[in-house]
């Protein structure tokens, strides 16, 4: 029944008792008793009006539901009535929940949510396997002549594709600048393997994947939309790639970021690459998706993948790097397999903020039902229920937590909006999506946050003895004691995890100023980086791309202010990307199915002096030998300690791509990236003519980033086609490699902080509160001769004992932390003694302070106010 | 007064909506008249509760026993809340007075074995 029901109901039942009572009167006067006397006899004889009317409403009205309406009435007016703390209250649970339900969101969208192609459950990601006894756990690519024999001789795997991000350039067209992108090359049955369709147009097929056919393009929603304007006649259109013309055939849907997201256009990989890299079954650079056909278990498999690589294994024993089993993984643990950890570890870390968060505001409710003792006391005593009284309590925690939670979602709308703009790199980003789940988890998270903190609150306020606390309220001269106790307990809890919290934070910082202050082995101040390539299809001969350098190169070294620059394929923070396999042609030949392989690198004469890369011996390459003629070489110190221990390595010769060339010089050892060991590394000279893409590097002690806007002029003058991107300078290159790192470090640092405030916060009531209590007992002892200072040790003392109390608490619980933070981790160990110094010191400080002002107080109390005070 | 209050006694639980049913029997009252009629008939012995018998009639009202309807009295020139019964509110008056029956037969072999047994 709706409430205006039962308010038609209520009207008519008043009328029907007002007719009946004036029946009642009339009868009593036609007895023979007189005007007021009849109305009095007529109450008598009828009862309370006012009573049966509540009792014959609470026949139609759902009882329950009306006494539910009175607790949220009574709560609101409760509520309204201390702004302060309700507004306090309303916004600690608001950062909890904000905090959780942004991350679940997260988490949802990210790990949680299949992907969003056909059956995704039966799609794997494949892997080489098992080049050394202990490389089991790898995620190598594949080799396009492997992944070829797998294709033929599987019988699992109703589909198996290939995959591989690369860079290409994007030709000016219409009045659009030329520009780099990331693209994917792709087997032409990838998309059908995924189960995924363009949005507009067509597939590859399989005519458009081989060396002789017309290049076809497919474009992302996101690059249409800029580059082309969303106009759908862009399809079979001819855009140029890297001065090669493809034919644009699809647009993908906006969602669709596979491999990674990042990626632009995919084009057939048979086309693109040259044949002998396709068939190699070394060079291993290929990511595998397959289909796993129903009823066909992810072992069984890779079990018969790894039959076939072990046969081809066989097959060529001359050859050390043919890999001999296969390894797989579920497509989504691939795709998100790095970013897995940090989120559990965050989400562990907002659970805390959100359990500190309603400790906070059961302390607060704790404190309040103290002050309000008396009118409990006295409520029990006229036969409120106990249960009433919880109800109502609890109900004061559900609207507290519902406002908190409002403005909590508010905060995690605004959280990821942040995030997705921010973090666009990470996988699956575009997956992140509040939808009915993420409703259902706030609306637990509110739910659970009010019994949490309510229960608490009310059976701290169940004790019986009403007698008590009517006597106490009287007169009190010390606090009770067992509302302190609660408090104290819930205050070391907080403190606590707060502890875990403050730990965890101080872990990742440390590592990430490790990460960042590890020496790369070169130069990171004052040199800007800037990527370009030159397309071989415009470029074709060696002496060519040698010119173009040549020229280019001199050009920005004729630029006032420079100081150095130089160009190499890969420069130090910008990955692994390519490593080669080499012998050493003074040495013997190693045995049947070993080799040797280093990071191979193309650098031009001046590099090393621009990169500030310390040459320890012999010389950089010699300016005179160019193309054919440039046979030398130079590695790095780590290189000649690998591979040439006890002896002089200059002057030897390294055999590469059925190449001799002599050592002419040996350099610093440099990161490839930060956070990695160095490596042995080979350079070979640009002038060689060979490769065409790279990093143009500039080195200026007078603000290298002014050369940004000159060097793309002079570059567009040497050829109007050439895109400059990702200009960088180097802090900034090695910066966004530690963007997890600084991000991860970063918010565990803000949650960290806001516990700690929440804890101080917590420790700062509760000290007010037991000061404020024994005013009276302060007063007598002072008025006794108690000195300020013992008064004052006292109370800090007492407070200072949950902190303690909860700082020991805490650093054993970190322990545990610790360990399940040990990935994610450089170069310290979870058991950092330095930061659990500094956490412990931080937070006794804190503590400390929070203490320091009500003890203060409670010192310098006038003895006889005290006394007076009641 | 002493006196007359150890004479009136309470309702058996349950029994006053057979009664209100039997006495709707006779044709539509309102609840004054029904009050007042109990208490007549048992000659003061049962004192009407104005406490139970609203909460009564309104129950009988929700489950669709009695239905109820706002009429000028006849005898009076104002209007009342008459209940009438419904032949839903028959039927039950005819299964609650058979219970009772079954109910004081039950009883009385109880409490007077003797006079059964004559």
């Amino acid at each position: 029944m709706n409430w205006w029901q039962i308010k038609k109901k209520d009207a008519d039942l008043e009328r029907e008792l007002r007719s009946d009572l004036e029946l009642e009167e009339e009868e009593q006067r036609e007895g023979g008793i007189s005007g007021e006397e009849a109305r009095y006899a007529a109450l008598r004889a009828f009862g309370n009006p006012t009573l049966i009317r509540e009792q014959t409403l609470a026949i139609w009205s759902w009882n329950w539901l009306e006494s539910l309406a009175r607790d949220l009435r009574l709560s609101l007016r409760t509520l309204g009535r201390t702004p302060g703390f309700t507004v306090i209250a309303i916004l600690v649970m608001a950062l909890g929940i904000g905090a959780n339900v942004a991350l679940f969101t997260v988490v949802r969208g990210v790990l949680l949510k299949p992907l969003p192609f056909d059956d995704p459950d039966h799609l794997v990601m494949l892997y080489e396997a098992g080049l050394h006894e202990d490389d089991t756990a790898g995620s190598n690519p594949v080799s396009g002549g492997m992944y070829d024999e797998w294709k033929k001789q599987n019988r699992s795997y109703s589909g198996l594709a290939l995959a591989k991000g690369i860079r290409v350039g994007l030709s000016a067209s219409g009045g659009q600048l030329p520009e780099k992108l990331y693209s994917a090359l792709f087997s032409w049955d990838v998309l059908r393997t995924l189960g995924v369709q363009p949005a507009l147009g067509r597939d590859f097929t399989q005519a458009d994947d081989n060396p002789t056919a017309s290049g076809t393009v497919l474009l992302s929603w996101g690059l249409w939309k800029r580059r082309f304007g969303s106009d759908p006649a862009i399809l079979n259109q001819t855009i140029h790639l890297d001065a090669k013309p493809y034919t644009v055939i699809g647009i993908m849907p906006a969602w669709f970021d596979f491999p990674d997201p990042s990626t632009q256009l995919w084009t057939p990989v048979y086309h693109d690459k040259p044949e002998d890299e396709m068939t190699s079954f070394s060079n291993h650079m290929f990511r595998v998706v397959g289909r796993l056909k129903a009823g066909v278990g992810a072992s069984q498999g890779v079990a018969d993948l790894s039959i076939i690589s072990q046969r081809t294994h066989n097959a060529h024993l001359n050859d050390p790097f043919i890999f001999q089993s296969a390894r797989s993984r579920p497509l989504l643990e691939h795709i998100v397999g790095e970013i897995k950890k940090p989120l559990y570890v965050l989400l562990e870390a907002t659970c805390c903020l959100l359990l500190i968060a309603c400790l906070n505001v059961a302390n607060l409710l704790v404190a309040r039902s103290a002050a309000r003792r008396k009118e409990l006391a006295i409520r029990t005593a006229l036969g409120g229920g106990w249960l009433r009284l919880i109800g109502e309590r609890l109900m004061e925690c559900l609207l507290l937590s519902a406002s908190g939670g409002a403005l909590g979602l508010l905060l995690a709308f605004a959280a990821l909006h942040w995030l997705m703009q921010t973090r666009h790199d990470m996988s699956r980003v575009e997956s992140i999506h509040f939808d009915g789940v993420v409703a259902a988890f706030t609306v637990g998270v509110i739910v659970l946050c009010a019994l949490f903190s309510g229960l608490i609150a009310a059976f701290s306020s169940s004790d019986k003895r009403i007698l008590g606390a009517l006597h106490e309220a009287s007169r009190s001269v010390s606090g009770g004691g067992a509302r302190p106790t609660l408090r104290k307990v819930l205050l070391t809890l907080e403190v606590g995890l707060t502890v875990i919290l403050l730990i965890g934070a101080g872990l990742l910082l440390k590592s990430y100023e490790r990460l960042r202050s590890a020496d790369m082995g070169c130069l990171t101040q004052d040199v800007i980086t800037m990527h370009l390539g030159i397309p071989d299809a415009r470029y074709p001969t060696a002496a060519q791309r040698a010119n173009f350098y040549d020229t280019l190169l001199e050009r920005v070294r004729a630029l006032p202010g420079v100081d150095a620059a130089g160009f190499a394929t890969v420069v130090p923070g910008q990955g692994y990307q390519i490593d080669w396999t080499f012998s050493i042609v003074e040495h013997p030949p190693l045995p049947q199915g070993s080799g040797q392989f280093a990071l191979s690198r193309w650098a031009d004469r001046k590099y090393f002096h621009a990169m500030g890369i310390p040459i320890l011996r012999g010389r950089t390459f010699d300016g005179g030998k160019r193309l054919d003629a440039a046979n030398e070489v130079v590695i790095s110190q780590s290189f000649a300690g690998q591979y040439f221990p006890g002896e002089d390595p200059l002057g030897r010769h390294l055999r590469a791509r059925g190449k001799n060339a002599v050592i002419v010089g040996i350099v610093g050892d440099t990161r490839y990236a930060i956070g990695e060991t160095p490596k042995p590394v080979q350079y070979y000279p640009l002038d060689a003519g060979v490769e065409t893409v790279g990093t143009l590097v500039i080195r200026s002690s007078r603000g290298p980033e002014q050369f940004a806007l000159p060097v793309q002029r002079i570059v567009s003058e040497m050829d109007r086609d050439l895109p400059v991107s990702d200009v960088l300078t180097m802090n900034q290159l090695l910066g966004q490699s530690t963007l997890d790192q600084s991000f991860n470090a970063a918010l565990l640092v803000a949650f960290a902080t806001l516990s700690l405030v929440l804890a101080a916060v917590g420790l700062f009531g509760v000290m007010s509160y037991i000061a404020a209590q024994r005013t009276t007992e302060i007063g007598i002892r002072v008025a006794l001769g108690a000195k300020r200072e013992q008064v004052m040790r006292k109370m800090l003392l007492d407070g200072m004992r949950p902190a303690v109390f909860g700082l020991v608490v805490g650093l054993a619980a970190s322990l545990e932390a610790g360990r399940l933070m040990r990935d994610l981790l450089y170069e310290i160990k979870p058991l950092d003694p330095a930061v659990y110094a500094a956490v412990a010191a931080t937070l006794l400080a804190v503590a400390a302070f929070a203490c320091i002002v009500p003890a203060w107080r409670a010192s310098r109390l006038d003895p006889m106010q005290a006394l007076r005070a009641e | 007064m002493m006196k007359q209050a150890q004479q009136r006694v309470g309702l058996l639980q349950g029994t006053l909506d057979m009664l209100i049913l039997r006495t709707l029997l006779y044709g539509p009252a309102h609840g004054h008249q029904i009050g007042k009629h109990i208490q007549r008939t048992t000659n003061e012995f049962l004192q009407m509760q104005h406490g139970s018998l609203y909460p009564a009639l309104h129950r009988l009202e929700q489950r669709g026993w009695v239905s109820a309807k706002w009429e000028t009295a006849p005898d009076r020139n104002r209007e009342c809340k008459y209940y009438r019964l419904t032949p839903k509110g028959r039927k039950q008056l005819v299964a609650e007075e058979s219970q009772w029956k079954q109910m004081a037969e039950a009883v009385a072999r109880v409490m007077w074995p003797a006079a059964e047994e004559n």
